[in-house]
């Protein structure tokens, strides 16, 4: 389990089992007695949701969800809450993403719920292992945000580079394996977690703020950048580079032709050549150690990643990368949750509460104390406190200290979230987390890179 | 009646065998044969496997510039993993057997030797990032002691990192069973050569070698059959700078490419088997372990 991806960095602070436990305890217990009216709600849950009667909590306690997937998205913390809400066994195990995705596809009966992330999505439906979600069965479905249900947000078409969850989100029918373009009454999965990766650096050394993704291959920082080695989205991080210091206009970076594919290595192979790179990562820790050990000052990096080193009082920033024109911008992605074909009778019942279940805050509110977002934010925000939304979702300095999901301290009062509010950053997502249709050829030329 | 004997036996044999089979059929035969078969397969790049039964998968192997790239560093890292490994382990096992003159504190010493192996090798591998780091002790010693003047980056995340990490993981497979070997060579032949007037070079030359080839030989089936099949230490140690045989494959199988990467995995199969057999060929194992 050691490569698998691990971006809330649990092991990098150093956090035995015992103590998230505990202090996800008091944490529960302080939120129970805060926001009471939504608490009480969620803790009722679903039992009020559906209006089952007495019978039905003694028919669902034998029930076992098995829920699969990354480990910044199927929490074990956000399991046994929900099983404590709703009265039925949830099992949370983690595999990285390719793990996964082999996983739901050669063994689809050993998965309940699977985390799935737009692509994956989209190949799940094409494989027939999921079943479609019906949409009407979803209560918070109406305030899921208009990025994933719709397309768009606060006005503005989210970008369709890459595979974009929206793009993924719908089936005409239940059993389709064909996505279908536009909204429909039959989802492929419902998101769960998303958030808008960029850039980290060390303010100190770097000397300057970084706003645009060629600061990565810039010369000037030979020898101390490292880029991240998953070739699916690797190779869109190098894309945004390149496009940002004008070397190549893609067509769809989320999609690359062969040509452009042959382009963005061989300027890799280049730069890699040059000693341009200490190093390329692959899981959370390998990045927060290469940014705490000085052995790189700028790469590819996950928010939750940039915060992990910080608290180890180095300073490191998240770039704010805003779209200029076609160029910049965040590469998003969004984890949600399909259901597994075989689900039938109770426990597609079961599975239908347990998706409903994520849409009433309490999972919310645990996401973003590490950085991640909820696509119901109405929902979360009275699992969070004042301080805690300022500072989160509105983009304001801190009123108080911040702590993450464990109750460990990680920002002081005072402090901005770098990219800002919510709304700025995703906004600014110019791209997603794909699969091309060129993934074959694509993955061959990532290895010349690595072999270069 | 000789017939029914010799069917007694025949039965005891495959009595002896049978725990073997049982466990070899479902987990090591079956599956290498599915591999084999997916390595003929089509794939339509969502995981759907379509039999086609060409050579496709191997033509695009066997004719990519990325395959040799690829081999060349996979053997470059085996070879000197192999070398400084069998360095090393050789005369640890000749310490050991020869100039300890106790044999409990020789056992002692060997059970020594196995201590750092009761970590998991992760940690072990893990163990040099900070030492060979930018800011490592081995760097930070270096500076502080005037000998260089800036940190050393070929020590970590580079090629030297990655046989570091190897010989450190597995030159106790050649301590093993060349320890093992050496304790079997009769003192008496030593001594006679000594007396015999040949210097410890000849000696070394003309009796330890030969006779402690079948544990060399052994050491290197694990030295080389481990690292050929092993891509993490190579990409964690490299710092992703280098890639290897499994890797390659394992990329495969993270964006559904399963026929070409059974088509790999079987051409690694196909090359360690030769390369086990070649070692076999020049060392009988079997003949030596039951002197």
């Amino acid at each position: 389990m050691w490569i698998a991806d691990n971006r809330f960095g649990m092991q990098g602070k150093g956090l035995t089992m015992k103590q998230v436990k505990e202090s996800t305890n008091s944490l529960t217990r302080r939120k129970f007695l805060k926001g009471s009216a939504a608490a009480a709600g969620a803790a009722v849950g679903s039992g009020a949701i559906g209006g089952f009667p007495t019978i039905w909590a003694q028919e669902i306690k034998d029930i076992e969800l098995r829920h699969l997937g990354v480990s910044y998205s199927v929490v074990k913390a956000i399991g046994d809450q929900a099983a404590k809400d709703l009265g039925f066994k949830v099992t949370m195990q983690n595999l990285d993403t390719s793990a996964a995705i082999n996983r739901f596809i050669t063994q689809p009966n050993s998965v309940d719920i699977a985390d799935l992330e737009g692509w994956q999505a989209k190949l799940a439906a094409k494989r027939g292992v999921i079943q479609g979600i019906e949409v009407k069965k979803i209560k918070e479905f109406d305030n899921i945000l208009p990025i994933f249900t719709k397309g768009e947000i606060d006005g503005a078409v989210v970008s369709r580079q890459g595979i974009s969850p929206y793009e993924a989100m719908y089936i005409e029918t239940p059993d389709a394996t064909k996505l279908h373009d536009g909204v429909t009454e039959w989802a492929t999965f419902l998101p769960q977690v998303y958030n808008a990766d960029s850039i980290g650096y060390r303010p100190d050394l770097v000397g300057h703020p970084v706003t645009e993704w060629k600061e990565l291959i810039d010369p000037k920082f030979k020898g101390k950048a490292a880029i991240l080695d998953v070739p699916a989205i690797g190779i869109m991080d190098a894309a945004l580079c390149l496009e940002s210091a004008d070397l190549i206009k893609y067509g769809n970076k989320g999609n690359m032709t062969k040509a452009e594919i042959d382009f963005t290595i061989d300027k890799l192979i280049e730069l890699k050549k040059s000693g341009h790179f200490r190093a390329t990562w692959t899981t959370f820790d390998q990045s927060v150690q290469l940014m705490a050990a000085g052995e790189v000052i700028i790469q590819s990096m996950w928010s939750p990643a940039v915060a992990a080193v910080r608290v180890k009082e180095i300073p490191c920033v998240y770039a704010p990368v805003n779209k200029k024109g076609d160029k910049e911008g965040y590469r998003g992605w969004c984890n949600g949750m399909g259901l597994m074909k075989h689900l039938t009778g109770k426990k597609l019942e079961a599975a239908y509460e347990y998706i409903n279940w994520y849409y009433t805050g309490w999972q919310g509110a645990f996401v973003a104390r590490y950085g991640y977002y909820s696509p119901v934010p109405t929902k979360a925000k009275p699992f969070l406190t004042a301080a805690e939304w300022d500072y989160w979702y509105d983009g304001k300095p801190a009123p108080d200290e911040i702590k993450d999901p464990y109750g460990i301290p990680m920002e002081k009062a005072g402090t901005v979230r770098d990219g800002g509010s919510f709304l700025d950053r995703v906004k600014n997502i110019s791209c997603w987390n794909t699969l091309m249709d060129e993934a074959a050829y694509m993955n061959k030329r990532w290895n010349d890179f690595k072999v270069a | 009646m000789a017939q029914s004997a010799a069917f007694k036996r025949n039965l005891a044999g495959w009595a002896y065998v049978a725990p073997l089979v049982v466990v070899l059929i479902p987990f090591f035969v079956l599956p290498l044969i599915a591999v084999v078969a997916a390595s003929f397969f089509e794939t339509d790049g969502f995981g759907g496997l379509f039999p086609a039964f060409n050579l496709d998968n191997y033509t695009e192997i066997l004719t990519s510039g990325l395959t040799f790239n690829l081999y060349y560093e996979t053997i470059k890292f085996t070879v000197l993993t192999w070398f400084f490994s069998l360095l090393i382990g050789f005369f640890v096992a000749y310490f050991l057997v020869f100039h300890v003159r106790n044999q409990l504190l020789a056992l002692g010493l060997f059970l020594l030797c196995t201590v750092p192996f009761w970590t998991s090798n992760i940690i072990r591998m893990i163990s040099w990032i900070p030492l060979l780091g930018k800011e490592g002790l081995v760097n930070e010693a270096l500076l502080k002691l005037g000998l260089i003047d800036q940190p050393l980056e070929f020590l970590l995340f580079s090629s030297f990192a990655v046989v570091v990490a190897y010989v450190h993981q597995l030159t106790i497979f050649m301590i093993v069973p060349i320890f093992n070997a050496m304790g079997r060579i009769d003192k008496r032949v030593v001594e006679a050569a000594l007396d015999a007037g040949a210097s410890r070079f000849d000696i070394m030359r003309l009796i330890i070698v030969p006779l402690s080839k079948s544990g060399i030989a052994l050491g290197s089936i694990f030295v080389i059959s481990i690292v050929m099949g092993d891509f993490f230490v190579v990409k964690v140690m490299s710092g992703g700078g280098s890639a290897s045989v499994v890797g390659a494959f394992y990329e495969n199988i993270s964006v559904l490419q399963y026929p070409t990467a059974a088509a790999s995995a079987v051409l690694l199969t196909i090359i360690l088997v030769i390369t086990v057999g070649l070692i076999i060929r020049f060392v009988d194992i079997r003949k030596e372990i039951t002197r």
